[in-house]
């Protein structure tokens, strides 16, 4: 178990790289706490297998140091790092018996015979392929396989992290769940630090304690699953989690208030000058009210009614926008749109402008 | 249930029947007819029932040429499995490498047989042959026309020439079908060389190299051309294999009836022999 340090780490595949487009991962500067269970989320080609990768030593990063309790471990092959990784697709021996798959990096380790067979069969017991021991892995299912990968990563006790690159894609929803929480529950029995990679917000919020949200090569932003759906650092977090997403809209801010289109909004406060960029400003769906009185004249295109709440698909000034209603709510048949003021972020070139009231690093 | 018969449907196999009667069925028969009868010339032809099968294998010139060629088949098999995997593994995966060596390794399979017998018959020779000439120049005693030893040496090098780059292309083509995940987990892992070798390229290598066995057994066991180019099958009999003696016996003996019948047991052997093979490999493969 350690802390993983990542100082200033950039990567390109190709050599020679020139601008910052070369760069599959833009600079990374971040420590991932000791014992610390933590998602790295973002859409498909942002870079996050990369950093996963690169803590693990798959790939060595093209610049900056990685750290392991303060130690510099860039150089160091990935035996030497001892780390466990999962990957997204199921990797099992095929010719060896579930058990002899499990046993493998602990073998290569010359691990003892019997310490061995304690902690093979208790990886067996908790992903429930116990039955299955004596049966060679090539005759299972896509499921079973990559539970066998799994345990492959959690059998041994003794390493710095365990990584996850999307190890439930393959798995069907039921058994997602029960893994996810049995990753959680191991998390808490011996405290790994765990870092866990996947583009699916639900597995990311439920799995982390903190979660790092990537996008186009560059951690947008690093916090608590509140600190992402309250204050998302970039539009693209207000986007990315939520669902819906956050409502993006264009703006003008004039001290604490927006002018948007010929309405005027209320903010909580002054934002921070000076903003560079187009100014917009975000609000969840969870925090836009409809009333029959107070706000702006807005239009419904749609509901959907999705059991627990209902979606409401409105337009307001020609630009889409989102609300969410309990199931009990009427939607008014000439609605009016307020927006909750403490829920308002402002962005400026898609990064979010903290309040002059807020200290430095509330939104970081 | 209600069937429709509609008998000419047949007509739409009538091709293939065709063309499998003139290619297989009526070659096949023809060489049974001439197996179970005699000739004395003159188009005449009396009924000999089993005897020449039992000639055939009751005579020890026939158990000799298969001793020979079993022989032969068994040393090609253990040089060129394991040589053709070791190619294969050290060939690059990547970069122009690639392209470089598969040329390479493709050329000695696109050389025509005789090419190939007459490129060694000519490559061994004591007088002008770089490998006889420059072998005896260094004090070895070589001679592949005199000494079976080394008529037997210069055959199983000109196969193992011949041939390893159909098991090295077979190999490599199981290797690079291997997911990086494969070899990635097994970092991670902490396997050795030998525990991926054994673990992962081995059994991911396991369907080719399956074909490439019996690709090269069935080749090997009807082997004609390159030696009989080389060495003629001497000295004396020591290279005659089974092929070269059935040619020996058809045409320089002209003794049909039994050179029929040995073609026939041969053809069974090389079935028989081929069907062990297949069933022997399929059930390691898919052992539980």
């Amino acid at each position: 178990m350690a802390q993983i340090e990542l100082d200033h780490i950039r990567h390109a595949y190709g050599p020679a790289p020139k601008s910052d487009a070369d760069f599959a991962l833009k600079e990374v500067h971040h420590t991932f706490r000791d014992g610390g269970a933590y998602a790295l989320l973002g859409p498909s080609g942002c870079g996050k297998t990369t950093l996963l990768n690169i803590i693990s030593g798959l790939l060595h990063a093209s610049e900056g140091r990685l750290l392991f309790d303060g130690q510099d471990v860039s150089r160091l092959s990935t035996q030497e790092r001892n780390i466990a990784q999962v990957f997204q697709f199921p990797v099992v021996y095929d010719t060896m018996t579930v058990y002899d798959n499990l046993a493998f990096p602990l073998r290569n380790r010359g691990i003892a015979e019997p310490d061995v067979d304690r902690k093979v069969r208790e990886i067996l017991e908790m992903i429930d392929l116990g039955d299955w021991a004596k049966r060679k892995a090539r005759g299972l299912t896509a499921d079973q396989k990559q539970k066998i990968s799994l345990g492959r990563g959690l059998v041994r006790s003794d390493v710095n992290a365990i990584l996850f690159d999307e190890p439930l894609t393959v798995i069907d929803p039921h058994m997602k769940w029960v893994l996810r929480s049995q990753l959680k529950q191991l998390h808490r029995r011996f405290g790994h630090t765990m870092v866990y990679v996947t583009h699916d917000q639900t597995e990311a919020l439920t799995f982390a304690d903190d979660v790092v949200v990537m996008y186009e090569g560059e951690v947008v932003q690093i916090g608590t699953p509140d600190e992402l759906f309250a204050r998302p650092r970039h539009t693209f977090v207000g986007y990315f989690i939520g669902s819906p997403g956050m409502n993006v809209l264009p703006v003008s801010v004039e001290g604490a208030r927006a002018k948007f289109g010929d309405a005027w909004i209320d903010l909580p406060d002054r934002p921070r000058g000076p903003m560079g960029g187009a100014i917009e400003l975000g609000i969840r769906p969870e925090f836009v009210q409809l009333g029959r009185h107070d706000g702006m004249p807005a239009e419904i295109v749609k509901v959907e009614d999705i059991g627990r709440h209902k979606i409401v698909r409105a337009k307001l000034q020609d630009h889409a926008i989102s609300a969410i209603l309990r199931e009990d709510e009427e939607v008014p048949s000439e609605p009016r749109v307020r927006f909750a003021p403490e829920a308002i972020n402002i962005y400026a070139g898609s990064w979010r402008v903290d309040y002059e009231t807020e200290g430095e690093g509330v939104s970081a | 249930m209600n069937r429709t018969w509609n008998n000419r449907a047949w007509f739409m196999v009538l091709p293939v029947l065709v063309l499998v009667a003139f290619s297989a069925v009526i070659p096949l028969m023809t060489v049974v007819n001439y197996s179970v009868q005699d000739t004395f010339g003159n188009n005449q032809f009396f009924w000999a029932g089993t005897e020449w099968y039992e000639d055939v294998l009751s005579s020890d010139r026939f158990w000799n040429s298969m001793a020979r060629n079993l022989a032969f088949s068994a040393i090609i098999l253990a040089i060129e499995v394991p040589l053709g995997i070791f190619v294969a593994l050290n060939m690059p995966k990547k970069g122009w490498g690639v392209p470089v060596c598969l040329v390479l390794m493709a050329l000695p399979l696109l050389i025509p047989w005789n090419v190939v017998g007459t490129i060694w018959q000519v490559f061994g020779r004591v007088d002008i042959g770089l490998l006889g000439y420059v072998a005896n120049a260094l004090g070895f005693d070589y001679n592949y026309v005199s000494d079976p030893f080394d008529a037997w040496v210069t055959v199983i090098v000109m196969d193992v020439w011949h041939w390893t780059s159909l098991v090295v292309l077979l190999c490599y083509a199981g290797l690079v079908s291997i997911p990086d995940a494969y070899y990635q987990a097994a970092r991670i892992d902490g396997a050795s060389r030998l525990a991926i070798f054994r673990f992962i390229q081995l059994p991911k290598m396991n369907r080719v190299l399956l074909i490439a066995v019996l690709l090269r057994f069935m080749d090997s066991f009807m082997i004609y051309t390159e030696p009989f180019v080389v060495t003629g099958g001497g000295p004396g009999n020591t290279t005659t294999f089974l092929s070269i003696d059935l040619v020996k016996l058809a045409i320089g003996e002209f003794n049909l009836g039994e050179a029929a019948a040995m073609s026939i047991i041969y053809f069974l052997i090389i079935l028989l022999m081929s069907w062990v093979f297949y069933t022997v490999m399929t059930n390691v493969d898919s052992e539980k």
